[in-house]
């Protein structure tokens, strides 16, 4: 047997194994077992020096108790709701937003690019945080963009944007954009002009050449681009609760309630596995899709 | 070869004839590089005509300009007598081919070729016996539902054909059509394309700049160079009447000797073109004058070479074999002169070569006649 090759291969898994499997071992066992005044707050506890019995007890102590209580409580499927709607929707936004300025990007002349492409990335080089506070002093009620609406005479009252859904959308679309950029931007980058030359020539207007093959061709940078942005807003806590109101409701700040106001770990362990599934089960269903692609085309 | 040159009348020499295309003065500018310049040209219908020329020349630009993308600084294209300056690619009768043949990767073999008559008038319920008749054409039938990367280069380039061809247009333009296959395939693919050409009567307008191409395809071939063109004939008389040196160099091998004209009677001409060697006796197509500058144009194939002097041909000088290329069926030989020039030789290797009667370093004679050769003053 090759042994570089068995380690080459013994890496990721072993990376997969200690950052993702054990962790979220851990938490499913934690949302299986009964909220405690203790610490840590829960019970029962894994002693292994105990012994064969103590272990086998453990297990018959644990229950679906709490994945039942979110079936009960309309307050989480609700926020699982309202978190996919949020999640959907800011993708889109994302998606009519960020496409154009990718496609401006590809179209940009050569010298152009990488300076474009600087554009789009140096947001990160500050905090998140910052950033979102700062969005608060650009939408509040005293804020510039009010200040500036009211100078230009377009309102007369200053709008209620903190606060509400739109400033979570704005939120979302602000901090995900290069997650749609740049995939869409290297997916037509790759795009051959002739292509839309000879879409052209087979009479094909300027405008229906795009949906008929810059779309089609830029297709694996919009899948990319939309899960890139719909799998973090989907648990997205920081940007609700920062430029959220009370009334938005998002399955983040939930577990972040249940988690540190309530001290009910198990509950929140629970509903972080149900989050871990609902997102599991697109990404599946997007790699199988891409699966049968190559198949097909193979 | 050319059935249609044999049949037919030739268009291209008939004054009232009215062409297909006309380029009229036109001139094409980008910032300050020239492509085009003043160019002047017909195009008739029916004809399977070779733009030809080294990149740069403008061949493609000229192209471009007849499909739509680029239009004329100054000047008129006139398409049956209509500018189609201000006509988008999309409205015009015009379908070109790509060199890179830019079929769609998202769609099938059937789609791409459908895709041109989905956006036409045309009914959808012709569309579908359009296609097949297509596919039938280009012999492709069993690979419609296929993706173009799932088939091979030759093919791709029977589906970029069969796509360009389903709108029937009145002009086809094939820009390097055959520059991505192998020589064997290559060499196939173009009596394919002129089979192709004379089924569906359109008008082909190729580009290439592979003389060897453009000469077993083209009915007609312009040499280009710099923006303009340099000669515009047949392909027998492209090779064998070229009107300047530029022509002669560029189509096939050939010697180029410079010296000076002495007309003798008729249109026999000596031209005197190195100390000490006797002159080149020539016919020459335009009178010349005493002394008159000008250049001897000759084929290897028309220079014999031998190792007795032949008493039957005007012209024979004396060399020694410098190199021997090695073809296979034929052989060229590269003869040095006294005088120093080089000049090629080229034989039908019809003995086996171990029966040469000459090698490395022997002293020959080449030899030809006073009209295997021209005389070119440009």
């Amino acid at each position: 047997m090759n042994y570089r090759r068995l380690f080459l291969i013994w890496v990721p898994y072993i990376w997969l194994l200690a950052l993702f499997l054990i962790p979220f071992g851990i938490v499913l066992k934690i949302a299986l077992s009964d909220i405690a005044l203790a610490i840590p707050p829960y019970t029962p506890k894994l002693d292994l020096s105990a012994g064969w019995e103590s272990i086998t007890s453990y297990f018959s102590q644990l229950d679906l108790e709490n994945f039942i209580f979110l079936t009960e409580d309309d307050l989480y499927w609700r926020a699982y709701l309202s978190s996919l709607k949020i999640a959907v929707y800011s993708t889109i936004a994302t998606l009519i937003v960020g496409y154009p300025i990718a496609y401006g990007m590809a179209k940009a002349s050569p010298e152009w690019r990488p300076t474009l492409m600087m554009l789009v990335i140096l947001p990160f080089w500050t905090s998140f945080l910052i950033r979102v506070y700062s969005w608060m002093g650009i939408l509040s009620q005293e804020g510039y963009l009010n200040q500036f609406l009211l100078w230009t005479g377009v309102v007369s009252e200053p709008l209620v944007i903190l606060n509400t859904n739109l400033a979570v959308y704005i939120g979302i679309v602000y901090t995900y954009l290069p997650f749609m950029v740049l995939p869409i931007y290297a997916a037509l980058g790759k795009l051959d002009e002739s292509l839309l030359e000879a879409a052209e020539d087979l009479g094909c207007s300027k405008s229906s050449a795009f949906w008929l093959v810059t779309i089609p061709l830029s297709k694996s940078g919009i899948i990319a681009g939309s899960f890139l942005v719909f799998i973090p807003a989907l648990g997205e806590f920081v940007i609700p609760s920062l430029l959220g109101g009370s009334k938005t409701l998002m399955i983040g700040k939930v577990l972040w309630e249940e988690f540190f106001s309530n001290r009910d770990w198990p509950v929140a362990s629970a509903v972080a596995v149900v989050l871990l599934l609902i997102l599991v089960i697109p990404i599946i269903l997007f790699q199988r899709n891409e699966q049968k692609q190559r198949e097909q085309d193979g | 070869m050319q059935p249609s040159c044999v049949d037919l009348p030739a268009q291209w020499d008939d004054p009232n004839a009215e062409p297909l295309i006309r380029f009229e003065a036109v001139t094409k500018r980008f910032s300050s590089f020239t492509a085009i310049d003043d160019l002047t040209l017909d195009i008739f219908e029916q004809e399977f005509f070779a733009l030809l020329g080294p990149s740069g020349c403008g061949k493609t630009t000229l192209m471009r300009m007849l499909a739509g993308f680029e239009t004329p600084t100054e000047g008129k294209i006139l398409l049956e007598k209509n500018d189609i300056a201000a006509v988008p690619p999309n409205k015009r009768n015009v379908n070109m081919m790509f060199q890179s043949y830019a079929l769609f990767p998202h769609l099938s073999v059937y789609d791409n070729i459908a895709f041109g008559l989905k956006r036409s008038d045309m009914p959808k319920s012709e569309i579908g016996g359009r296609v097949d008749e297509m596919l039938r054409l280009t012999r492709l039938e069993p690979l419609a539902p296929r993706k173009p990367h799932q088939v091979s280069g030759g093919q791709r380039q029977r589906i970029a054909l069969a796509r360009s061809l389903a709108k029937s247009p009145k002009l086809l333009l094939l820009d390097e059509p055959l520059g991505a296959l192998d020589k064997k395939l290559r060499q196939d693919t173009q009596f394919e394309l002129m089979d192709i050409q004379e089924k569906t009567g359109t008008t082909f307008v190729i580009v290439t700049h592979d003389q060897e191409e453009a000469m077993t395809v083209a009915s007609r071939v312009a040499v280009m160079d710099q923006g303009r063109i340099v000669q515009i004939a047949t392909p027998d008389q492209i090779y064998e009447a070229p009107n300047s040196v530029y022509v002669a160099d560029f189509i096939g091998d050939v010697n180029i000797i410079q010296g000076n004209a002495d007309p003798q009677t008729g249109n026999v001409t000596h031209i005197h073109w190195a100390e000490g060697q006797s002159a080149i006796v020539g016919t020459a197509s335009v009178p010349l004058s005493q002394g008159a500058r000008c250049f001897f144009a000759i084929r290897p194939e028309k220079v014999a070479i031998s190792v007795a002097r032949p008493d039957d041909r005007a012209n024979a000088i004396q060399g020694t074999v410098l190199d021997i290329a090695y073809l296979g069926n034929i052989s060229t030989y590269h003869v040095k002169l006294a005088s120093g020039e080089v000049i090629k030789a080229q034989t039908a290797n019809n003995r086996r070569i171990s029966r040469r009667s000459f090698t490395w370093e022997d002293p020959v004679w080449l030899s030809w006649t006073d009209t295997a050769g021209i005389i070119l003053t440009e």
